[in-house]
């Protein structure tokens, strides 16, 4: 019944074109009327109980199949409630593999199964929790090219990812084959969830009030500068958890009563479908307990009238997204200026290194802007920490007061005419940080050299010490 | 009379979310007397707000990171009590007294 092999990239052919799928369809809102097996029963005695479910709740969930985008943060929690409450098949997409920075939230994963595709490290877990669901691997990338096949042979997608390309996919083909899509995202010490497109209403209707998509909701992404991602501003693992596992409860929902099946073709209105859009958003923070506005839930539109993807005179198809149009890259990323410092103003990690053991690099002051938390696990000897906002707003004063250039500095460097090194994380902000230092006149017209170490502490492990405590 | 109208201000809150905080401070909460006029003297609304806490409350320097060409940047939602501003007219909704001004970036990471 489980199937191990993973499926083509191309998907030349349809694996759930078959009874099962059909099945699945067909049985719609009533949900079908057959036994449970013993198994079930027992298995899910205890949810079917609840007053709402019962039994053909359950089985409108045996019936129902679900993709999950994304095998990380949130897609370990949300699979492990979608698979121990019996959904009949679920899809698995992940390209990644199991890293040991993953399982302090990726609990689906194990210390064992580091170096595994997330994809059969997942199903592995899910498989000893509950065996009756069929599990569909997808060890590999969502694109343009695969998405609608994948999405295609699913009843409802839970968008687990963690880039706006991937989301904005993901949303597109689901207005355009009708799936309902909860949609959820998490970083460092925030997480949000939404409900779209349920129950989904044809692309271009817009004569009434119908559910969003996710172009409604956010119709832009954030300039690629103002994006951090869980790797680099780091995420705390209960907060991502949460807005997994709320995922799951919102599927679950959503597949027992039915909430995603299109209204009948008729005129009458589906009330109970039509819920107001809701954004919940889950704030956290370390130095207080839970409080009044640790969760909130924002009211949202419906659909968009102008919405590019599902509004009246969208132009989205499926075979436009297939043949690259809309560029989902470039749309999410928005160029924005880059500094472009000259060669002589810019040093390798493993040449700063060299010229500072051989004892040809002069006196210098060495400025790391990284956070102080990761300026904590350890830095280049002489390094002096002074984190690149602090660095800007201190700049900004500077420029606002009209004090002396050198107040910027680290004290006791306040009087020096040494030349100045800066090192960041991977080699951004520390240029930002010599064009910022030479804008304030403390390269002295030039007499003063400011530079910048390629790359930042991430080459410095790479080109000079590998043992490196680099997060 | 004219003076005690350019005096007047108005209580709001004002929170931010999703990691604006770090522009304000590192202040999720702020509690702010919003004049109740402009400098042309219309009544303040949501694009004002946005023009006084530039100017009034944001400690760090990347206003780009909160104002792109004079409207607020892609990818921060703004929430009037609670509800999408998209519902209670956007930029020139006129805020009243003890109203909640959210502002969200939205997340991506998973």
């Amino acid at each position: 019944m489980v199937q191990r092999e993973a499926i083509d990239a191309d998907m030349t052919d349809k694996p759930f074109a078959n009874g099962q799928a059909t099945a699945a369809t067909n049985l719609g809102a009533d949900g079908g009327s057959r036994r449970l097996t013993d198994e079930e029963f027992e298995r899910y005695s205890r949810q079917m109980i609840v007053p709402g479910m019962g039994k053909e709740g359950q089985l409108r969930l045996i019936n129902s199949r679900v993709l999950i985008i994304g095998a990380g943060g949130l897609g370990c929690p949300a699979a492990q409630y979608i698979a121990g409450a019996g959904i009949g098949i679920i899809g698995i997409v992940d390209g990644d593999v199991v890293e040991a920075s993953n399982l302090h939230r990726q609990v689906g994963h194990s210390t064992s199964r580091i170096g595994v595709k997330k994809v059969n490290s997942l199903i592995t877990h899910l498989e000893d929790l509950n065996p009756l669901p069929t599990y569909v691997p997808y060890p590999f990338q969502l694109t343009p090219q695969n998405a609608a096949d994948i999405i295609s042979q699913y009843d409802l997608v839970m968008d687990c990812t963690d880039n706006p390309i991937t989301r904005y996919l993901i949303s597109d083909i689901c207005v355009l084959l009708r799936k309902p899509l909860v949609s959820a995202a998490a970083v460092q010490k925030s997480g949000q969830l939404t409900v779209l497109n349920c129950p989904p209403t044809p692309q271009g209707r817009v004569d009434g009030k119908y559910a969003p998509c996710y172009r409604c909701c956010f119709r832009k992404p954030p300039p690629p500068s103002s994006m951090v991602s869980c790797g680099e501003a780091g995420i705390m693992g209960p907060v991502v958890g949460m807005m997994g596992v709320a995922q799951a409860g919102e599927a679950i929902k959503i597949l027992a009563s039915a909430l995603h099946i299109p209204s009948p073709t008729t005129d009458s209105t589906p009330e109970r479908n039509l819920q107001q859009p809701t954004l919940l958003i889950y704030t956290y923070d370390l130095d207080s307990a839970v409080g009044p506005y640790s969760f909130r839930a924002l009211k949202m539109g419906g659909r968009k009238r102008n919405c590019f993807a599902c509004g009246e005179n969208s132009t989205l198809t499926l075979e436009g997204i297939k043949a690259g149009v809309p560029d989902y890259v470039q749309f999410c990323s928005v160029p924005t200026s880059k500094v472009d410092l000259p060669p002589e103003e810019r040093i390798t990690a493993a040449a700063y290194h060299t010229a500072k053991q051989s004892g040809e690099l002069p006196e210098h002051i060495l400025i790391d802007t990284r956070e102080k938390e990761h300026f904590s696990f350890g830095s280049i000897e002489g390094a002096v920490n002074t984190p690149f906002s602090k660095l800007l707003m201190k700049a900004a004063a500077i420029k606002r007061d009209g004090s002396p250039a050198s107040e910027i500095l680290p004290a006791d460097a306040k009087d020096s005419d040494a030349p100045i090194f800066v090192v960041c994380r991977t080699g951004l902000d520390s240029q930002e940080t010599v064009e910022k230092l030479k804008e304030l006149g403390l390269d002295n017209g030039g007499e003063r050299r400011i530079v910048d170490i390629m790359g930042g502490m991430k080459a410095w492990k790479e080109e000079v010490d590998p043992t490196f405590p680099y997060i | 009379m004219s003076n005690a109208t350019e005096s007047a201000a108005i209580p709001i809150v004002v929170d931010f979310s999703g990691g604006l905080e770090m522009l304000f401070d590192d202040q999720r909460r702020h509690s702010v007397s919003l004049p109740a006029v402009d400098a042309g003297g219309k009544p303040a609304n949501i694009a004002f707000l946005i023009q006084y806490l530039c100017k009034n409350l944001m400690k760090d320097p990347r206003v780009d990171l909160f104002v792109l060409d004079d409207h607020l940047r892609p990818g921060i939602l703004v929430l009037i009590n609670d509800a999408d501003w998209e519902l209670e007219g956007e930029e020139a909704y006129k805020i009243q007294p003890h109203d909640n001004i959210l502002f969200v970036s939205t997340l991506h990471g998973g």
